[in-house]
């Protein structure tokens, strides 16, 4: 009888190993373990056995009936796997054909820029202010310490705009902002200080060539409170360039110039090197300066413009600064032409511009490659 | 404003190195905009004697020479008439750059003669216009003396950017009084008294116009007038004014050096007296810059009984100028109102050296000392054994100008926050020529008085100005303003919170942020919706394509695409962010996301289920509700209506409103304004009013509480069959209203029209979603939800289920 047991073990093993295919596999577990298969026909003949007889056989039948089911699953598998990979093999495809089509959009730069120095500005404790760009003489000029006919007005080729009959004094007179000054005297005029702002926008002027854009976009910064000093402009600015540009150690100079809207009056520059055809903002590693680099204009709020702005410059005071984004953006990707900001054309958009997804932040820091 | 070093040190005695002069110059406040060593360029030239000069065997008019220079003999060929054996040039070497011809010189054959270098002109030297022949130099000077020194040219220009205020340093003399505050040298006396007239002045002078405040007069006879010393052409070449006649450069002298301008009349040509008076606005004057002028009404003229003569303190006239035969020469001296030279220059678009510092405001002072200046100059080069002059005629005074501004010092340590101790403070104002007293009563206090050639100077802010440039910005320690506190608050406006997330969900769905101009054309402009504001037309566009505050951006985009087509890029997607204006007032304008997609939407693509399409309405559709998500609005709320304005197509477009208020507008491109800016590809664009969408009520951060059910969703399809001018918008709502409490959802995925469908009819087929709530639906409870679906649409829609 064990000998039945065996020979009947090495035939179905056989079955099972030869069993080609899973219809094949089928058959071969319906004709062992199926109801009428050779294994349950020796299950039934156990009744009729002795109860030792039985309880050996019995035994050695469970084992033979698992070991049958176990090497059916175990070719199952097989026999899956290799019609599976039968299958594969007809289903390749050519990868090098392109992905199906994801769009792409790009930040401009000057956007990026403003939104590096928001960041930049946020940080240190300034909110932004905003202000229209039809302006009138008054804002424009006026109250910035412009008085009509002076000279300085000159220095910015206005665009008017017709005469608004229905307002009153120098506020008849419409203009596009030439700078972003213009948001200082409504901000001071409109809030309570201290003031601690920065503002963006188009700024525009009656300039078409090389170097100028009828329309440019320009950064403003006021801090007012009754102790804000030189020493607090210089450090802001400084800190405001380190941060911009990355560069820790970054040196500036600030030399005496004029604007009408503050006093004393400075320009800042950025050390920086020409040798070899390109630009390379920072000193040299001695800590000598080959060449600066004119930044932005920037000075304490002039008396006049405080009074303009119902302020007691005897308690009152502060600085002002502003400056050109675009040129703070070509300053910092190498954009070579101004002009090309403004023209709208996809391939400078996708060359210079920036990924939406990844917006400065003070914790990547501001610089994006 | 330009000088050299050596017209500096006329007025500066100082051993400071040019490159410390330089540094000085831009840490006062008068930056260096350029240096230029005039002798540079001249240095390759030299005296070199010619030892032979040959006729050419090839040719009759050119020479062979024989040179020698300092490096040997040279043969060159010269085509000169006035080369000859024995005279001293100035010989140019091969491999220099000869300025007049803007070349560097090469050897070379000239009619198979090798010529080494060349034998200069002036004109090829820059000197003058003269090439007649080449330059003979003195015989008495040496072989390799260089050109430079000879002609006065080891100079160093210095040209600094002066800034408005400082109407004083618009002379020499006035940069070289900084320096010597800034403790670098000494300002050299001038003399200044009065040369005594022997005789009255025979022509008078009346003011009758309050803008000329001083006018001083003197008649010097028997002058002989003429080209000018070497020495004063050399001065006004350097710094580009070209000589004239030595009466004429006096005054470009006395510009350039003082600050101080003048001007001459011929008195032979001046007939009777001379009358400042405003002018009636019907003259014209032929003035001495080659130029006619019309001039304005209201400038301040100089007349003499002959009618007009002179634009005060802007530009001289023809009819009584000096000329090289001029022997009795009138000199004016005076001090015009600032403002109204600055506003008759602007008037009628005279720029001169004279307008220029007398709008920024000449020194008061020295309207008198100057004349005697100038007098010194008339006597020392044109001065003969016959010259006379004349007392000086003066009508009018110097206006008062002095004024005393208190200041405690210790505000500088305030303003600028550097402690500059008070005799510091001191020292450097009276350098620069500020008379201080103290004031007796209070300690610190001080009276000062600003000189008269700083009439810039206001307040104690100015005064500190000059105490901390003096003293150097580079001084003040920079200190953080980091806020001590965290920020608790957004800084930036809700509006430009949203500006920035219009722009990163624009670009992240594939449209290109553009920067575009404000102002766009007028013709245009009234396509897109300007109401013919000519309010907000500018009066000086830059052309008349830029002459109107453009009321949409939609504009501006149609046309970038319109660009990039025509460089071969059709299938563009562009965006900005940014303002339109309504009116001209403050709140006349609106902030604006916009964008444009043109031609296709989908390229050509071997992937069989993307087929290139034309860009249409729901494409931007799509773009205009990711604008509206990423700024917070609930766009899926927002109504939909087909008014969008008339530049949209009319049945493809659309307008979402919550509320009243317009949110976003969106469509096809009307395809006759497309024609009219000559676009030949379709496109679809939107725009989103930024400043529209309600601000979010809730202020806080916290979320409502979310449930979610625990019975899984079905779905059950419809197809109803309904009128054309059924909008799905209606249909679903219907669906929804079916069961509000379970249905969560409904959408249409199909419609049909054609066989099997009557004609003015469609099939829409619906998807509609139901949530169980409180537990899973029972078959009855099923049907009798979808018979409510379908008494709804029938009964709201006039839909039939469609058999």
């Amino acid at each position: 009888m064990m000998n039945d047991i065996d020979t009947l073990k090495n035939e179905i093993s056989g079955e099972i190993r030869n069993a080609n295919d899973l219809k094949a596999l089928d058959d071969v577990r319906v004709s062992a373990l199926g109801k009428k298969g050779r294994i349950t026909a020796v299950m039934k003949t156990l009744g009729k056995m002795s109860e030792d007889e039985r309880k050996e056989k019995g035994q050695a039948l469970n084992a033979l009936k698992d070991e049958v089911a176990a090497l059916i699953k175990k070719q199952e598998i097989a026999l899956k796997k290799q019609e599976l990979d039968a299958r594969l093999v007809t289903e390749k495809l050519d990868m090098t054909l392109d992905a199906r089509p994801r769009e792409k959009g790009y930040i401009h730069p000057i956007s990026q820029t403003i939104e590096e120095l928001t960041a930049i500005f946020a940080d240190m404790g300034f909110s932004v202010a905003e202000g229209p760009d039809i302006e009138d003489d008054f804002y424009n000029f006026t109250a910035l310490n412009f008085p009509p006919g002076h000279p300085a007005r000159e220095m910015q080729d206005t665009f008017f705009l017709p005469d608004d009959p229905s307002e009153k004094g120098e506020h008849v007179k419409k203009l596009l902002r030439t700078h972003t000054s213009s948001v200082q005297i409504r901000h001071m005029q409109n809030n309570q200080p201290p003031h601690k702002i920065v503002c963006f926008g188009r700024t525009y002027r009656s300039d078409y060539d090389m170097t100028h854009t009828p329309m440019f976009h320009q950064m403003e910064g006021l801090m007012i409170d009754k102790t804000t000093h030189m020493g607090h402009l210089k450090g802001c600015l400084q800190d405001f360039v380190r941060a911009f540009f990355e560069l820790d150690d970054l040196t500036v100079q600030f030399r005496p110039s004029f604007f009408p809207f503050v006093e004393p009056g400075a320009e800042m520059d950025i050390a920086c090197s020409r040798k070899g055809g390109g630009l390379k903002l920072g000193a040299n590693k001695d800590g000598s300066v080959d060449d600066w680099l004119e930044i932005l204009g920037c000075g304490m709020v002039h008396p006049n413009v405080l009074k303009n702005c119902g302020l007691d410059p005897d308690e009152y005071q502060g600085f002002a600064f502003g400056m050109g984004i675009e040129r703070m953006a070509m300053l910092k990707y190498g954009i070579p032409d101004l002009r090309t900001f403004f023209e709208s054309d996809v391939r400078w958009l996708a060359h210079y511009g920036f990924d939406p997804l990844d917006r400065p932040n003070n914790a990547t820091g501001v610089k994006r490659a | 404003m330009k000088f050299t070093i050596n017209w500096l040190k006329k007025h500066l005695d100082t051993n400071a190195s040019t490159q410390e002069i330089c540094d000085k110059l831009t840490n006062i406040g008068l930056e260096l905009e350029e240096f230029e060593d005039l002798s540079a360029v001249y240095e390759p030239f030299k005296v070199a004697y010619v030892e032979s000069a040959e006729k050419h065997p090839d040719a009759d008019k050119l020479k062979v020479c024989q040179v020698k220079t300092k490096d040997g003999t040279m043969q060159v060929v010269c085509g000169a008439p006035n080369a000859r054996t024995g005279m001293k040039g100035l010989f140019a070497p091969c491999g220099s750059y000869i300025p007049g011809l803007d070349m560097e010189l090469k050897k070379s054959k000239i009619r198979g003669v090798e010529s080494n270098g060349m034998l200069v002109s002036e004109r090829e030297m820059c000197l003058s216009d003269e090439h007649q022949g080449i330059i003979e130099v003195d015989d008495s000077l040496e072989i390799g003396t260089s050109m430079a020194s000879i002609y006065g040219l080891d100079e160093k220009l210095i040209e600094i950017g002066l800034t408005p205020n400082r109407a004083d340093c618009a002379g020499v003399r006035g940069i070289a009084r900084d320096l010597a505050a800034a403790g670098l040298g000494t300002l050299k006396d001038i003399d200044d008294s009065p040369v005594e007239g022997t005789f009255p002045c025979p022509i008078n002078v009346i003011i009758e116009d309050d803008g000329c405040k001083m006018f001083c007069g003197r008649l010097i006879k028997n002058v002989k007038n003429g080209p000018s010393p070497t020495w004063v052409q050399n001065l006004l070449k350097n710094v580009g004014l070209r000589p004239i006649s030595a009466l004429v450069d006096i005054t470009n002298l006395m510009t350039m050096e003082y600050a101080r301008p003048l001007h001459v009349f011929d008195a032979d040509k001046v007939k009777g007296n001379m009358v400042l008076r405003k002018t009636t606005g019907d003259e014209e004057i032929d003035a001495l810059n080659d130029k006619s002028y019309d001039v304005v009404e209201g400038a301040i003229g100089i007349y003499d009984d002959s009618g007009l003569i002179s634009l005060a303190g802007t530009v001289g006239g023809v009819s009584t100028s000096c000329e090289q035969d001029t022997v009795n020469v009138f000199v004016e001296s005076a001090y015009f109102d600032p403002m109204r030279i600055a506003r008759a220059g602007r008037d009628m678009g005279v720029s001169s050296d004279a307008r220029y510092r007398f709008e920024r405001g000449v020194d008061p002072e020295f309207t008198r000392p100057g004349m005697e200046v100038a007098t010194r100059l008339v006597l020392e080069i044109c001065g003969t054994d016959e010259t006379e002059v004349s007392e000086i005629v003066q009508a009018g005074d110097i206006p008062e100008w002095k004024r005393v501004i208190e200041f405690d010092p210790s505000y500088t340590k305030k303003l600028c926050g550097v402690d500059v101790p008070a005799k510091e403070q001191i020292s450097i104002l009276e350098r620069l020529g500020f008379a201080i007293e103290k004031s007796s009563s209070d300690g610190g206090m001080l009276k000062i008085s600003p000189p008269s050639w700083r009439g810039d100077i206001e307040g104690k802010a100015d005064l500190t100005e000059e105490v901390a440039r003096i003293y150097g910005f580079e001084n003040i320690e920079p200190v953080s303003v980091r806020s001590e506190k965290a920020v608790t608050s957004s800084a930036e406006t809700v509006k430009l919170s949203r500006a920035r997330a219009a722009r990163s969900a624009m670009a992240a769905s594939g449209l290109s942020e553009c920067v575009t101009w404000s102002f766009m054309n007028k013709d245009l402009a009234s396509a897109f919706g300007s109401n013919d504001n000519s309010s907000l037309t500018l009066c000086n566009p830059i052309s008349s394509e830029l002459d109107q505050m453009r009321p949409s951006i939609l504009p501006n985009l149609i046309e970038a695409a319109g660009r990039n087509a025509d460089r071969g890029f059709y299938d563009v997607s562009l965006c900005e962010v940014g303002p339109v204006f309504r009116s001209a007032k403050a709140d006349g304008q609106d902030y604006m996301a916009a964008g444009v997609r043109a031609n296709n939407k989908t390229p050509r693509h071997w992937a069989s289920d993307i087929t290139e399409r034309a860009v249409d309405a729901y494409d931007v559709k799509a773009d205009a509700m990711a604008v509206l998500e990423a700024c917070g609005a609930p766009a899926a709320k927002a109504q939909i209506s087909t008014d969008a304005p008339e530049y949209y197509h009319p049945g493809r477009s659309g307008v979402l409103r919550l509320g009243k208020n317009v949110i976003a507008q969106f469509g096809e491109i009307h395809p006759a304004i497309l024609d009219q800016m000559g676009i030949k590809t379709p496109m679809a664009g939107f725009e989103v009013f930024l400043e529209n969408i309600p601000e979010p009520r809730s202020k806080g951060t916290s979320r409502p509480l979310l449930a979610l059910s625990p019975f899984q969703p079905l779905t059950r399809d419809f197809a109803f069959v309904v009128k054309d001018e059924v909008s799905a918008e209606d249909l679903v709502r219907a669906a929804k209203s079916g069961d509000k409490k379970l249905i969560s959802d409904a959408r249409v995925f199909d419609i049909y029209k054609g066989k099997g469908i009557e004609g003015g009819h469609k099939s829409v087929a619906l998807s509609v979603t139901i949530e169980p709530v409180d537990a899973t639906l029972s078959d009855e409870q099923l049907d009798a939800l979808m018979n409510n679906v379908i008494d709804a649409v029938a009964n709201k829609c006039g839909g039939v289920l469609r058999a």
